[in-house]
């Protein structure tokens, strides 16, 4: 049985607020939507609702991380990164605060609510602050691992929490170092390199470039800052191609962070694989994901490509 | 303490260190003078040789392009050498061009993207009420910056919380960067809006700084305060007062002269 990721983070917190009183959730009126509901309840006197005011929110977790406390601040993506860009960027990121933001609702797999809703560009935003960790987990396992590992990262962390339910594809075992990528699969003709919900879609791919005999790495960059450069460059050594794939724009994302590693590299032929420079629209995340080529064949197609 | 006296020599060093760097904001840091006086000297817990004091009171500067007083004030406490504030603005000197808590000791917050200062004091107060610590939270924001949106969800938030250890002091000379608030973007009713707002409400003289002592003094439950302190923009230099020009403007030599002659210093 799977579950979403926002509902595998709002089990995290309460395991996180039990060990430690000075952990604090923020929210803006959507405690039901980020799952922080289930903190509200366990620890009433440590949750703070902020009303529809997303700036206002993260500011005031600034504030509560000088005086001591660890806040979790939660909202959808497009409305923390996007419209709480600025108060994110100048009262927490500029100061280095220990505030963790874990963003829902992120990517194109928000569906119906459609393009006013689906962030395609957090990560880039995030990416460009000195300082901040950005954790893309990509099951309810691995989100339960990297918000005990947010708490213990000092300064500004963004974990960005998918809405999709879906299978774990990792275990208990599997290590969840922040800056480490994860080798889901070996191989040695082309690497796919991925994070959050693509990364079984990339194991997909991988799985019917074998049948084709063709040998293919799978890559988790579950942290995207800072982004493992020694794996990347390892990679490009070994294989003959490298693809990133990502629910999020191809500029400022995961392809963007790896194209900066790569840059003046000889090696692997390089493609990304991304949102192209376009919003979003309403569909069933299905329809969305095939619509904007997020899909297992045509990551095999690119792979082939460069072969 | 003879206040004249002191308020000469606060105003003569945050002008001489703006005219030092040839940039800063010398009328909004003129018109706050004695609000952060009436803070610092009569009001705040604090403690130089612990700037991060546990228990002590807590300010934040919202209108933090007047930092050249903030850091006039920390100077004269001995948080740093006073010294320092001749070079402002410099590269690598601490005292940034707008505050840096990581840089300067004594400062509890940074700010300058106007109106996240009164929503940081708003996180700061709701902190110490969960912690239970007795420490007041205080925040000067300016009249200009009362027309960003995030003004108002701090406002909104603080009465919700019924943040009673948190006060809103409000630099109010009527002027910002293009001219008289009523010319940019009226602000109206001000007070009526704080009012409005859930906050007790308190109208004084922004430069008399008993006035002030005994408004921030004065004990509210339950709610939020508000200080309307009513100010001169470019106080105590002849032909800064009432100016908006003088918002972010360097003083040439001559005025700078003229400046300290009229504040009584060589």
């Amino acid at each position: 049985m799977g579950k979403s990721l926002r509902v595998a983070y709002g089990e995290a917190l309460v395991e996180l607020g039990k060990k430690n009183e000075n952990i604090v959730v923020l929210d803006a009126d959507l405690a039901n939507a980020t799952m922080t509901c289930n903190f509200r309840d366990a620890y009433p006197d440590r949750f703070f609702d902020f009303g529809i005011a997303e700036g206002n929110m993260v500011c005031a977790a600034a504030g509560m991380a000088h005086s001591g406390l660890t806040p979790f601040v939660s909202t959808f993506a497009l409305f923390g990164a996007g419209r709480a860009y600025e108060e994110i960027r100048n009262s927490v990121a500029y100061v280095h605060a220990n505030v963790k933001f874990a963003f829902s609702h992120s990517g194109l797999s928000v569906g119906e609510d459609g393009g006013s809703h689906q962030s395609f560009e957090d990560i880039a935003l995030m990416r460009e602050l000195p300082g901040m960790t950005i954790l893309v987990p990509c099951d309810p396992l691995e989100t339960e691992k990297a918000v005990m590992a947010a708490a213990q990262i000092d300064g500004p962390v963004y974990i960005r929490v998918a809405r999709p339910v879906c299978e774990d594809i990792t275990t208990a075992d599997t290590p969840f170092v922040p800056g480490k990528a994860n080798v889901m699969k070996e191989g040695n003709d082309v690497c796919i390199m991925t994070m959050g919900l693509m990364v079984p879609i990339a194991m997909k791919a991988a799985a019917m470039l074998e049948a084709e005999g063709i040998s293919a790495a799978v890559l988790n960059h579950h942290t995207v800052k800072p982004i493992d450069e020694a794996c990347i460059l390892e990679m490009n050594q070994r294989v003959k191609g490298i693809v990133t794939v990502e629910e999020h724009s191809i500029i400022g994302g995961l392809g963007s962070a790896v194209a900066e590693v790569l840059a003046g590299k000889a090696g692997a032929k390089f493609s990304r694989i991304g949102i192209e420079d376009r919003f979003g629209q309403s569909g069933t995340p299905d329809a969305l994901f095939a619509e904007y080529g997020l899909t297992a064949e045509h990551i095999v197609e690119e792979c082939k490509k460069l072969m | 303490m003879n206040y004249e006296e002191k308020a000469k020599q606060l105003r003569a060093d945050i002008l001489k260190s703006l005219y030092e760097c040839q940039s800063g904001h010398p009328g909004g840091s003129l018109s706050c003078v004695e609000i952060l006086m009436a803070l610092y000297y009569n009001v705040m817990k604090v403690d130089p040789k612990n700037p991060k004091m546990e228990d002590r009171d807590r300010f934040v500067l919202s209108k933090g392009h007047a930092c050249p007083t903030l850091y006039a004030v920390l100077a004269d406490l001995g948080f740093f050498p006073r010294e320092d504030l001749m070079n402002l603005r410099k590269l690598h000197c601490h005292l940034q061009g707008h505050p840096d808590m990581n840089k300067t000791p004594g400062v509890d917050s940074n700010t300058g993207s106007l109106g996240q200062g009164i929503s940081v004091a708003v996180g700061m107060a709701m902190a110490a009420k969960y912690k239970k610590e007795k420490y007041g939270v205080y925040t000067l924001i300016g009249d200009g910056e009362s027309q960003e949106g995030i003004v108002w969800e701090a406002a909104m938030s603080a009465a919700h919380y019924k943040l009673d250890n948190l006060t809103v002091l409000l630099d109010y000379n009527g002027l910002q960067i293009d001219g008289a608030n009523d010319d940019v973007m009226s602000i109206g009713d001000i007070v009526g809006k704080f009012k409005a707002f859930g906050f007790e409400c308190l109208e004084v003289d922004g430069h008399d700084i008993d006035a002030i002592t005994e408004a921030i003094k004065k004990p509210v439950t339950g709610k939020p305060k508000f200080i309307c302190c009513k100010t001169v923009k470019g106080k105590g230099i002849s032909y800064m007062e009432n100016v908006f020009g003088w918002h972010g403007k360097p003083m040439n030599k001559e005025q700078f002269e003229t400046a300290m002659k009229e504040l009584g210093v060589n």
